[in-house]
Parts: C-alpha cells; structure tokens; sequence
C-alpha cells in the first residue's frame, strides 16, 4: 500500500483530487493488481467469475421484464405472453432471463465440483465455503419463485408441492403454509408476494452474499489444483513466489472464458431456449388451473435430483427430512475431509472413486426426478440416495485410511 | 450534559455506562421486535381472501350413484361423490391393505370419522389434494380398473407420486402420502342440499 499512496502523491490534478476523496487506486491496487493468485489455476477457475457474469445478465434483463410483466393471478400469464410476442425484442429479453437461470446453475454446480476436487473448503476456506453454500440456497429460493411468476400450469403446482413441504413441519406446518400462501390455496396473493422477494429481496441477500464471498475470499486467497498455500513460499519483495497478479493476468485469462460461455449461452439463447423442455417446461405454456394436475410434475433440471430423493422415501416428512439433510450435509463438507492433502491429485484411490460415485448419483438423481414415479426409479432413486450420502457419512473414514501422495511443494502444471 | 471538560482525577462510571448500553439495546431489541409484527401479519389472508372463503352450498339431487362433481371451496378443489351402494359396502373389507384405515393419523371432522368417512354412507365430501405434496387425485371408480390392477376396488390414484386411496380417500399400503385425503367441514342444510364450511352438529346426521 506504500507504493500506492507514494504514487498518489506524485499525481497532480484531478486523480489527486479523487484519490484524496475515494480511495480509488488504493482499492485497485489492494484488490486487483496487488491482490496475488496462483499461477496454476485450469479451466475449472472459470466458474466462479462466470457464474458473477449471470448474475449481472439476470439482474439486466430482470429489470428490463419488470417493466412489462405483471405480478397478477389474472394478468400474469397474459404478460408473459405480450411480452414474447407484442413487446419488441420482448422474447429476447425474457429468454435471456430464463437461459440465464439454467446457467447459473450449470455455472454454480461446477464451482462447485471445482471445490470439491481440490479441497477448496478445507481449512482456512470453511467459511468461504459456507458462503457460497448459503449463496446456492438463495439461489434455489430465487430460481423457485421466479419460476411462479409466469403463472403457467407447471408454476402453479411447482408452487403448490414446494409450499407444501413447509406443511410436512410438525404442529406449526399448516398455519405455515397458510401463512406462505396468504390464502387458502395458491393465489394471487402468493404470486405477488414471490415477486416482491424474487426481484427485491432474494437479489439483494444474493449481491451481499456475493460481496461476502469475495471479501472471505481476499483474506484467505485462492485455493490451486495442487491444493498447497501460496503464502507459505513468500518472495524477497514478499510476494508469494507462485503468485501473479489478479490484474492483469486473472482478467485477462476470465474474458477468453467470458468469450467461449456466450458462444454456449447465445446458441441455447437463440437456437433451443427451452432445451426440449429442461429449460422451460412444456406444462408451463398453458395457463395456471388450479383444477388440472399436470400429467407428470417435474421441477426444473436444478432441483430434480432432490426431487428424486424426496419421491424415494415413502413418508412425505421423511422425504422433506431427507431432501433438506441433503443439502444440510455439504454445508459440513469442511469437517468430514480428514485428508492430509487437499487436492485430489494427492488423494488416494478411495477418495477418487467416492468422488466419482458422487458425481454419478447427482447426475442419476437428476435424471431420476425427471421421470415418472414408477416402481423401477423409486428404486434407483434409493439406491443412488444412499451413495449421496454414503459420500459424506463415510468420508471421515476413507479420507483418513488411503495412502496419500505428498503435496509438491510449489505448484504445478498439468495443463 | 455540562459543557466544562472532563477535570483530571475524574473517572469515567463503567458500570453505569454498561448498565445504560444494556438498557438502550434491549429497549430498541424490544421495539425492533414489535415493529415486526405488522410486517409478518400482512403475510396472513386478508379480509377479502377471508371474505370470499364463505360456506358453498351444492344441491346433490342431480348427482347420480357413482358421479361425482368437483367443487372449489376457499381455492381448495373438492370432490363430492355419491357412492353407490355396492361401493358403500366394500369399504369394510379393505382394512388390511390400508395404512390408516380407522383414520387416526388422518384430518378429518369428529362425524366423518367413520368407515364410510363421511356424514351420510353414500356422500362422500373429500379435500382434492393428494396428502403427499398436494396434486389432484384422479378418479378410478371402475372396479379391477385395467390401469390399476385386477384387484382394484375402485378409488382415486394421484398421478404425481402414485399415491392410491379407496373410495372413501383411505390411503392404500405403499404409496408415498401418508395420510388420508382431508376431509373439509361439512353438514346437509335439506337432505339434498350439502353445505361446504359449516360443521354438522354431532349425531344430527
């Protein structure tokens, strides 16, 4: 910071005159050009600033739908309609905002895998971790009453079967549910109020959890796929020797990753925006009736894999249990790993193949809530819950008893 | 407060100034907590939400045995069937495939706490929301309905989990809701007159 201050001495003019009111170049230079990262991030350290980059498109072309949607039982399905067929670019905004949910996902669920591969939550990370944990749970909030809003078959029942799970709480669930709902059913009331906190208040808990997860994240500094503290090995200039600036090479390095999302997002965005109903379900383009299930209720892809969990057990406050535990569970990720090493280049084979059931179950498990509830997927779905789980349960266990490679002691390259 | 600055030798009373602090806090917690209770009461039905969940009257004298028409009382779909007598009669043998059969896990009036879970044996007045996550049971009155198996009675299948219920809502063994479908209030103003919302007084029926 000396070299900063000296620099904003020397500067004449206007600089000078802002740096002495707004801290500016000291904030650039304590976050940005003297903030040091790894040098060894891959490509799964793209995720966490591109899943920033949704943030700020759903936040753009939320505004811009506000301005024509409206939040009632009898016109909201109508002005979803206008807006995708009379508003002009109406239908690319609103697609852009329904695209851009499933990306955050997309974006979310593999910065997430990134942390689990090399042990990111571990210590000194935990808070970091639990951060963005409570970041992925307002985002299932957010993504849930946004899909309300346009008031189609499948936003009502979704609506219905989320709002229900309140009621599986003993003694206090029904009042709860009425409460929610601020009527005796699914209403305009519950609409109204989903916008409120969908534009307002979930958007707002979300920025500052953001702001949250960053600020946890320059204290610690980030993790690198060899999972070893670049502080321990500090420079003569007391600089971390495997460290290169944030700005210029991390900025740099994030717009070529910026440039390849939006060739995924615009080809999603214009050549298949309900991605064969995953993005945007079928059952959503005829209007609420609170008289006609949908044949088959599904959640959007994000939540089927709970989903699959909940229809597995045959008692509805089990099940409710279950799915909540299942997302409980993560958030003590940081606790279970009792590996001496972090990143998964140093695991032992347990792990690995832990890790890679894992991934197995989510997808199975997602794929499972997809799909009717007949006999042969309720039986998957227990199955592939139970590997879920058995994940975390055993993890104190194989992580403590597999031989383990040492962690180098600077960084490496692997490509 | 005095203008003259502190002389030296003076103390500063900590304990009066904690206890002040202490006593500040609590007061705002205290009114911050009041100040909430609007805001969470404006979550509740209003009036008019309240208003329009009024008693509904249904006159059954059209209904057939074996028909049955679905209602909507306080954004609620309800179905009203009237049994036939034959129907009426098989309820009694279902017991053992049954989860609840006597009801005693279920939400139900007093008076529809029976085998018939109803106030008359062939009037039954059912909440339609299957009790696992709240979908609309279908109705499968046809006994040994070929989609549901020979053995079937007759009843309501949802098609969101798969629960099943008999023909008086008991929920069948092995489906994913555990209770029986809701029974709303209910009581007959004339014998053909059904009023949604206003409770039979006990034994009148």
């Amino acid at each position: 910071m000396a070299a900063s201050s000296e620099s904003t001495a020397k500067q004449g003019g206007f600089r000078a005159w802002l740096n002495k009111r707004l801290p500016v170049d000291e904030f650039v230079a304590s976050q940005l050009t003297g903030y040091f990262a790894p040098k060894n991030f891959n490509i799964w350290y793209f995720f966490g600033s591109l899943a920033l980059l949704v943030f700020v498109i759903q936040i753009l072309s939320g505004i811009f739908l506000t301005m024509h949607y409206k939040p009632s039982e009898l016109m909201a399905f109508d002005s979803v309609e206008y807006i995708m067929r009379e508003v002009e670019w109406g239908w690319l905004i609103r697609y852009m905002h329904s695209t851009g949910a499933s990306f955050f996902f997309i974006m979310v669920y593999l910065h997430m895998f990134r942390a689990m591969i090399y042990g990111s939550y571990r210590e000194p990370r935990e808070l970091l971790w639990i951060l963005g944990m409570l970041l992925y749970l307002a985002l299932m909030a957010e993504a849930f009453m946004g899909y309300v809003l346009p008031w189609g078959n499948m936003s009502y029942w979704g609506a219905q079967v989320i709002v229900n799970l309140f009621g599986t709480i003993p003694v206090v669930g029904p009042a709860i549910v009425e409460w929610i709902r601020g009527d005796y059913g699914i209403a305009d009331s519950t609409l109204n109020r989903f916008f409120a906190l969908h534009v307002i208040a979930v958007p707002f808990a979300i920025a500052f959890l953001i702001l949250m997860h960053l600020v946890a994240l320059r204290q610690t500094g980030s993790n690198n796929p060899d999972g070893i503290e670049i502080k321990k090995n500090l420079g003569a200039d007391g600089k971390p020797v495997d460290g290169i600036p944030f700005h210029p090479y991390y900025t740099i390095k994030d717009l070529v990753g910026v440039g390849v999302f939006l060739i995924f997002f615009c080809g999603v965005l214009f050549f298949v925006p309900t991605f064969g109903g995953l993005f945007l379900e079928k059952p959503n383009f005829e209007p609420a009736n609170a008289l006609s299930t949908p044949e088959h209720i599904a959640p959007v892809w994000y939540f089927t894999a709970f989903y699959a969990m909940l229809r597995a057990v045959p008692d509805q406050q089990m099940g409710a249990l279950l799915m909540l535990l299942a997302i409980v569970v993560l958030f003590f990720l940081p606790w279970l790993d009792r590996s001496p090493v972090k990143s998964i280049r140093y695991k032992g084979i347990l792990s690995k193949i832990a890790l890679t059931l894992f991934v197995i179950a989510f997808i199975v498990l997602s794929y499972l809530g997809l799909q009717p509830a007949n006999d042969l997927y309720v039986i998957l779905a227990r199955v592939f819950t139970a590997v879920y789980f058995a994940f975390f349960i055993l993890m104190p266990w194989y992580t403590r008893i597999e031989k383990t490679k040492p962690a180098p002691e600077r960084v490496t390259y692997h490509g | 407060m005095s203008d003259e600055p502190m002389k030296a030798g003076e103390e500063v009373d900590l304990s009066r100034r904690n206890f002040l602090t202490a006593a500040t806090v609590a007061t705002g917690a205290v009114g911050a907590a009041f100040t909430l209770v609007p805001f969470i009461a404006s979550w509740k039905p209003s009036e008019r939400a309240r208003a329009l969940g009024a008693p509904l009257e249904i006159d059954l004298s059209k209904l057939e045995p074996g028909q049955m028409v679905t209602q909507s009382w306080r954004k609620q779909p309800i179905y009203v069937v009237r049994r036939t007598p034959e129907a009426v009669a098989k309820l009694e043998a279902l017991d053992a495939s049954l989860k609840d059969p006597k009801s005693e896990l279920s939400a139900q009036p007093e008076y529809a706490k029976n085998v018939q879970r109803s106030l008359k044996p062939e009037v039954l007045v059912v909440y339609a929301a299957c009790t696992h996550l709240g979908c609309l049971p279908k109705q499968y009155f046809t006994q040994a309905d070929p989609a549901m198996g020979a053995d079937w009675p007759g009843g309501f299948f949802c098609p969101c989990h798969g629960s099943r219920f008999d023909l008086a809502g008991r929920v069948f063994n092995g489906s994913p809701a555990s209770a029986n479908l809701g029974i709303p209030p209910h009581s007959f103003k004339s014998d053909s007159m059904l009023v949604i919302g206003v409770d039979a007084t006990q034994g009148a029926a």
